[in-house]
């Protein structure tokens, strides 16, 4: 049997989501025309988590695509929470005194974050006492620390992305009283995630990356056609540098134990990531974090299993390697992907499927005959070959949906395929993870005429 | 709100923006004496302002100048003929299915003709024919149709083979056809130029025209226009006329009191070419390609072709200035499929050379027909707008029927398919026109089959009992934005799709109307009959009986409890409604009318019952639920649930009695049932309806009681020859005209409207007789179904068309009613049809070019209630009487 198109479509859109940044926000003319993300699963539950939001306290605006490993927990963290951890590291010092003094006095908060977000993209409720805590002390330390120095984004996302993985670690150590929050934060420790993260002020682009998802900038040529620009590092196996930084922070003598089967200690695929407290922690602290914790806990082998070779921990850190661009008049989209993506489908044709997917969108002007000699039939002629560009890009309202329909559905020659779109979507559960992994994607588009 | 019509643009950007349109239409301005800006001051009073300077505006100047009247002023925003007029395609067609509408059309058609000569304005007149072009059989069947139509109107008119089509028309690719309509009269005219020429004639006869001169809004006092506020100050005149096209709705609420005028405007595209290679004949034919959505005309020996699209624009919902008009953009790719459209019909034509896509917006209205007449709120206040893009077709006829309408009281002809007055003020939200537009204009060239209703702007007004029914099957109809039943599908049939209804042959819930029909003659059913218009007149003295006893030709000094069927004649004894009125105390009367009837009948006796604080009339149509429980059982049904006696000694027909129905009272029952089948009709307090409902439903049980619809109500009235206002009867038909003396009184003591006329023809005799036709050699499975507005023949000549027509469940046979007139075979005078001259023919029905073998008949089969009961005759009696 097969999927017809609109169970096809009904699937493929069910997590979009598209934003329009206000031309004019009463401030400032934002190099970003907006975005638009989308989600698919291969996980059941998906293990992917994206977000997107503007900062109010500060400019700019920060997006980014989490992959979760070992169960969504900790990726569903990260979501929730690394905005405010780079928002507040990129506070000015009054700001963070203000916010301060409105707690300290039950006053209302400034708003920090606006965010953009999917209605099946939640936060958890019950955490969030627990979370904003934890951001508290943060900042708190911030103030004490106050260095008097205007905040640098490079510095302000690598304080952010590494606070927050200790915060996640710290937690777990101490637990909570709460059994169900106590549970919650040992799953966020024991799970895993990697973290793509971009902050776009004017035209200044920083991307943050923790593991394996990927930014990539799309560049219009001179002659219209499409390039690709890879603003990250994938932190794996076959990136050399990210090997040598693994075997310089251990002992000779592991040399050969620390990457096996192109994966760390033979185990994980990301050699940066959140959470992951079994690459990070020392063996007696995770026995008796594990003894000490709930039954659920005690039960799950994966997380009572200690790596092979576990020497000298921690293998395994959060810290981002942090890429500055500053955007051209023809860098005309950036697109956030977890590995999913990068997996089916190359840089090049991603960059060439969403440059024309973009601009066939903008670009299709209304003809006007004017002064020119057309006959009848050359308008059809060229009125038909605009319908048919037209139906098949206006399929999709969503860049990301479209570049998710390619990814699965694409065949030999680059184009989608139905019959092979609707087989790949109708895998039963257990089965699609084999073929293909959760794609999340955000495509942000940027406006050329302010930069 | 009331400086809404800026100031048109000035005349030079105009001309910069449309130089090439300009040269074609504007030749001949120089010649009119009505052009130059502000000539004049306006005058402070007027007999008649007119608002419009388009083809409406001037021709209703023209036909009221023709008439006599003199002190006429008309007002044009901006210069004459310069809003859709001018972009107007200028063809003039006859082929259209509804009669009054091919009246218009055909008058519109001789007027211009002779115009040129008449005023010495060249029109661009010239006589090309149509050819209007079928794909499919059922195209073929709808345009066979036009032609009976047609051709018994004496308006030549063939139906063609494709290879005739060719011979006519050597463009046309015609592989794809199975046979046209050819129309050789009909014509082609500069639009602009036949208005300028008409305002030019209304000119010498005395009528002031004033170009760039916007009307803000009209004062209405009691009721009655005032005056007319403008830019350059107030007239004050009797009468007012709003022919400002698709800025009529927008004008109509600028006032105070609001005139509803429903209509709303959609884009509409054409496209003109420079001649071809070999120029086009100037009188090649017109090709209308109906399935293509497409028209195509000679221009200037290329071509001008647009269509209707599937997917209109509306545009100026939020009601804009006319500035937006000239920015309007062309638009290729909404173009597009009619282009297609083009190509595929005349393929030779992919080298022609494109000159312009012309955006012309035009407006639409509710139900695909114009809107004429005065409004229902403010006398004097007339409307002639709204047309549906026809409105060179229509612009001579139109203008003459409002002009007879103002100076006469009514026009010549019958026209209340188009009177203002059959919308309301729910037909005038902005939400419902847009949506209704875009279904109407798609619609122009849509296939019509009988029974076709609209989609769009439904579930607006609805009995209480909707969702009820609607889960029990129903399918719905809507009349005057009421959604009403057409039959029940019965559960597990429900495969019923529309597409399969859309049949010109016998439809697919022919079984399921037969057995609610069935039921109804056997047991009993029940019909939501909440639409209906009712009125409540009552006074502190005798007020209410007298003016009533003057407004209706029966007598309603009858005892209380009491219901009476009459009519509500105009002075010339004409049907302005049909009612049933019960009296319900000595000083109350209810009158029920058809749901068609409320804004109409509302006017009516407003304008002429006596302005007396002790005489109320109020609308409480949306108070009641009426349930009419038809069939021999009903009267066990009711009352076992009223623990009353119900048969004839105690409840006999037409009688009105409150009583009460399972826990609720105050039902007004009433003993008739509107089909001559025995039965009652419970009109109950609308928060006791769904008690009611379940109480009927659950106690019919045992009876054998369902549901059932308005196709089974029409099956059983036509085959009991009951004449319907609004389908058989109108505002030209008498009683005396259609077997009905029995409704009126003439010795009732008083006088009453439309008396004199009755006396007369009761003297004279009638010129035509309503009659009911049984169809002998039609074959209900194989053959073409009768609908309305067939003609019949008699002895082979024309006699007259029918009205309505149905499948008879009981003869087994299709009944179709109609008039039929005596046409003097020389002259062809109109002479008294005697009931000889009835019975002593040999008739035949033409349905679509068909003529099918018919029995005439002046009286109900008397066969079809030899089972009834006595009280069910006395109901009818006046049927055998005469």
């Amino acid at each position: 049997f097969y999927l017809t198109p609109p169970q096809v479509n009904s699937i493929l859109k069910a997590n979009e989501y598209s934003f329009k940044v206000p031309e004019f926000d009463g401030k400032n003319v934002s190099s970003i025309l907006g975005f638009d993300s989308n989600q698919l699963p291969a996980n059941a539950p998906i293990e992917d988590r994206r977000s997107a939001a503007t900062c109010l306290q500060t400019r700019g605006m920060l997006l980014g695509v989490f992959d979760g490993h070992a169960g969504c927990a900790c990726a569903q963290a990260v979501s929730e929470r690394l905005f405010y951890y780079i928002a507040v590291s990129l506070l000015p010092h009054e700001t963070l005194l203000e916010i301060e003094n409105a707690v300290e006095s039950g006053r209302a908060l400034l708003p920090i974050l606006q965010w953009h977000k999917h209605p099946n993209d939640y936060f958890s409720k019950e955490a969030s006492k627990l979370y904003f805590n934890s951001l508290r002390t943060y900042w708190q330390e911030l103030i004490d620390l106050n260095s008097g120095e205007t905040t640098d984004v490079r510095e302000a996302l690598i304080n952010a992305f590494k606070r927050l993985d200790n915060d996640i670690s710290l937690e777990a150590q101490v637990g909570d009283p709460n059994s169900f929050l106590n549970y919650l934060v040992l799953r966020v420790a024991f799970s895993g995630a990697t973290a793509c993260v971009a902050h776009v002020d004017g035209v200044d682009l920083h991307i943050a990356n923790t593991g394996d998802s990927r930014a990539m900038l799309g560049v219009q040529e001179e002659d219209g056609s499409w390039s690709a620009v890879n603003l990250s590092y994938d932190h794996n196996a076959q990136n050399e540098h990210e090997v040598e930084r693994v075997k310089m922070e251990h002992p000779k003598s592991e040399e050969k134990s620390l990457v096996k089967q192109d994966r760390l200690l033979g185990l994980l695929m990301p050699f940066r990531a959140f959470g992951d407290v079994k690459f990070k922690w020392s063996i007696e602290l995770q026995k008796r974090v594990i003894e000490s914790g709930p039954d659920q806990l005690n039960d799950n082998e994966y997380t009572k299993f200690i790596p092979p070779n576990y020497h000298t921990p921690p293998y395994l850190t959060a810290e981002p390697e942090v890429i500055h661009h500053k955007l051209r008049p023809q860098d005309k989209f950036l697109v956030l992907a977890t590995d999913g993506l990068w997996e089916t489908m190359h840089r090049q044709d991603v960059a060439r499927i969403v440059g024309e997917y973009l601009t066939g969108v903008h670009h299709e002007q209304p003809i006007a005959v004017g002064g020119y000699k057309v006959t009848l039939g050359q308008m059809h002629g060229l009125l038909t070959e605009r319908r048919a560009r037209i139906s098949s890009v206006f399929e999709d309202q969503n860049a990301a949906t479209h570049l998710i329909r390619h990814a699965v559905g694409n065949n030999e020659f680059g184009t989608v395929d139905h019959e092979r779109l609707s087989k790949m979507l109708s895998l039963p559960e257990e089965l699609a993870r084999m073929y293909r992994d959760d794609i999340t994607i955000i495509v942000v588009q940027f406006n050329s005429h302010v930069i | 709100a009331a400086r809404m019509f800026l100031r048109l643009l000035s005349d030079i950007q105009w001309r910069a923006a449309h130089p090439k349109w300009r040269r074609m239409t504007s030749s001949q301005r120089s010649t009119s004496t009505t052009a130059e800006p502000h000539p004049v001051s306006l005058p402070a009073e007027a007999q008649v302002v007119i608002c419009g300077g388009g083809i409406m505006g001037t021709s209703v100047a023209y036909h009221l100048s023709k008439m006599g009247w003199k002190d006429i002023v008309l007002l044009e925003q901006g210069r004459l003929a310069a809003g859709t007029t001018r972009f107007c395609a200028g063809i003039v067609s006859t082929a259209r299915p509804v009669s009054i509408e091919l009246k218009m059309a055909h008058y519109s058609n001789k007027l211009y003709q002779q115009l040129e000569q008449e005023t010495g304005v060249q029109t661009g007149y010239m006589k090309t024919g149509s050819i209007s072009l079928a794909q499919t059989q059922d195209r073929l069947i709808s345009l066979k149709r036009i032609a009976s139509s047609l051709n018994v109107m004496g308006i030549p008119c063939e139906i063609i083979s494709p290879k005739k089509v060719v011979q006519l028309h050597p463009l046309i690719n015609i592989h794809d056809l199975v046979g046209a309509m050819y129309v050789p009269e009909d014509a082609l005219v500069s639009s602009a130029n036949v208005s300028l020429a008409l305002a030019t004639a209304a000119s010498r006869n005395g009528v002031q025209i004033h170009e760039r001169t916007s009307v803000s809004h009209v004062t209405i006092q009691k009721g009655r226009v005032t005056g007319v506020e403008t830019d350059r100050g107030w007239i004050q005149c009797q009468y007012f006329v709003n022919c400002a096209g698709q800025w009529a709705y927008e004008l109509g609420h600028s006032g105070e009191e609001p005139v509803h005028i429903p209509l709303h405007a959609c884009e509409h595209f054409y496209l003109l070419t420079h001649p071809l290679q070999e120029p086009l004949s100037s009188s090649i034919p017109t090709v209308v390609d109906p399935d293509g959505r497409i028209y195509i005309r000679n221009w200037q020996g290329g071509i001008l072709s647009g269509g209707f699209e599937k997917n209109p624009k509306p545009l100026f919902t939020e009601g804009r200035n006319q500035l937006e008009i000239q920015n309007l953009q062309e638009d290729w790719d909404h173009f597009g499929p009619l282009l297609s459209a083009l190509l595929r019909r005349m393929p030779g034509l992919e080298a022609l050379q494109i000159m312009q896509l012309v955006n012309c917006p035009e407006s639409f209205t509710p139900d695909m027909r114009c809107i004429m007449g005065e409004s229902p709120t403010a006398r004097g206040y007339f409307v002639l707008a709204g047309m549906n893009s026809a409105g060179i077709s229509y612009g001579g006829g139109a203008g003459k029927y409002l002009a007879e309408w103002m100076v006469n009281g009514y026009p010549s002809e019958n026209v209340w398919p188009l009177d203002l007055k059959r919308f309301g003020t729910l037909q005038s939200s902005r939400t419902f026109l847009r949506h209704r537009v875009m279904e109407v204009m798609p619609l122009m060239c849509d296939l019509k089959v009988p029974r076709w209703d609209f989609q769009t702007g439904r579930q607006l007004r609805t009995s209480p009992l909707y969702d009820r029914l609607d889960a029990q099957g129903a399918r719905w109809m809507e009349k005057h934005g009421f959604e009403r039943v057409k039959y029940f599908v019965p559960p597990g049939n429900d495969l019923l799709d529309l597409e399969h209804s859309k049949t010109f042959y016998k439809p697919d819930w022919f079984d399921i109307v037969g057995s609610e029909v069935k039921c109804c003659k056997e047991a009993v059913c029940v019909i939501d009959m909440s639409s209906f218009t009712k009125f409540e007149i009552s006074s502190t003295g005798d007020q209410a009986l007298e003016s009533l006893q003057y407004l209706f030709s029966n007598d309603l000094d009858v005892p209380v409890g009491h219901v009476v069927h009459t009519g509500m004649l105009n002075e010339k004894g004409g049907y302005e409604n049909d009612c049933s009125i019960a009296r319900l105390s000595k000083r109350s009367f209810f009158m029920i009318s058809p749901t068609d009837q409320q804004v109409h009948c509302w006017a009516w006796l407003k304008n002429r019952l006596p302005n007396d604080s002790n005489l109320t009339m109020e609308d409480v149509t949306w108070k009641y639920t009426a349930l009419n429980l038809i069939g021999p059982r009903a009267v066990d049904v009711l009352s076992e649930l009223s623990y009353a006696p119900m048969t004839a000694e105690h409840f006999p027909s037409l009688f009105c009695k409150e009583m009460s129905v399972g826990y609720a009272n105050g039902i007004r029952v009433m003993s008739i049932t509107h089909t001559g089948e025995p039965g009652f009709v419970l009109y109950i307090p609308i928060e006791y309806a769904l008690h009611v409902y379940n109480e009927v439903m659950n106690m019919g049980q045992k009876y054998g009681i369902r549901n059932a619809g308005y196709y089974a109500l029409r099956s059983l009235r036509i085959e009991k020859f009951f004449a319907f206002w609004g389908q058989d009867l109108d505002a030209f038909t008498t009683p005396m005209e259609c077997g009905r003396e029995f409704q009126v009184k003439l010795e009732k003591g008083m006088q009453f409207v439309g008396q004199e006329a009755l006396l007369e023809q009761k003297q004279n005799g009638v010129y035509k007789r309503f009659t009911m036709f049984i169809l002998e050699d039609h074959d209900t499975d194989m053959d073409l179904w009768p609908w309305w507005g067939e003609p019949i023949f008699r002895n082979g000549r024309y006699v007259g068309k029918t009205t309505s027509s149905a499948y008879s469940y009981t003869l087994e046979r299709h009944v179709c009613l109609g008039f039929v007139h005596h046409f003097d075979e020389k002259t062809g005078e109109e002479l008294v049809v005697t009931t000889d001259f009835i019975n002593q023919g040999e008739y035949e029905i033409d349905i679509a070019g068909q003529r099918f073998q018919a029995k005439a008949k002046l009286y109900p089969f008397s066969s079809l209630f030899t089972q009834r009961r006595r009280k069910d005759e006395m109901e009818l009696s006046g049927y055998q009487r005469e």
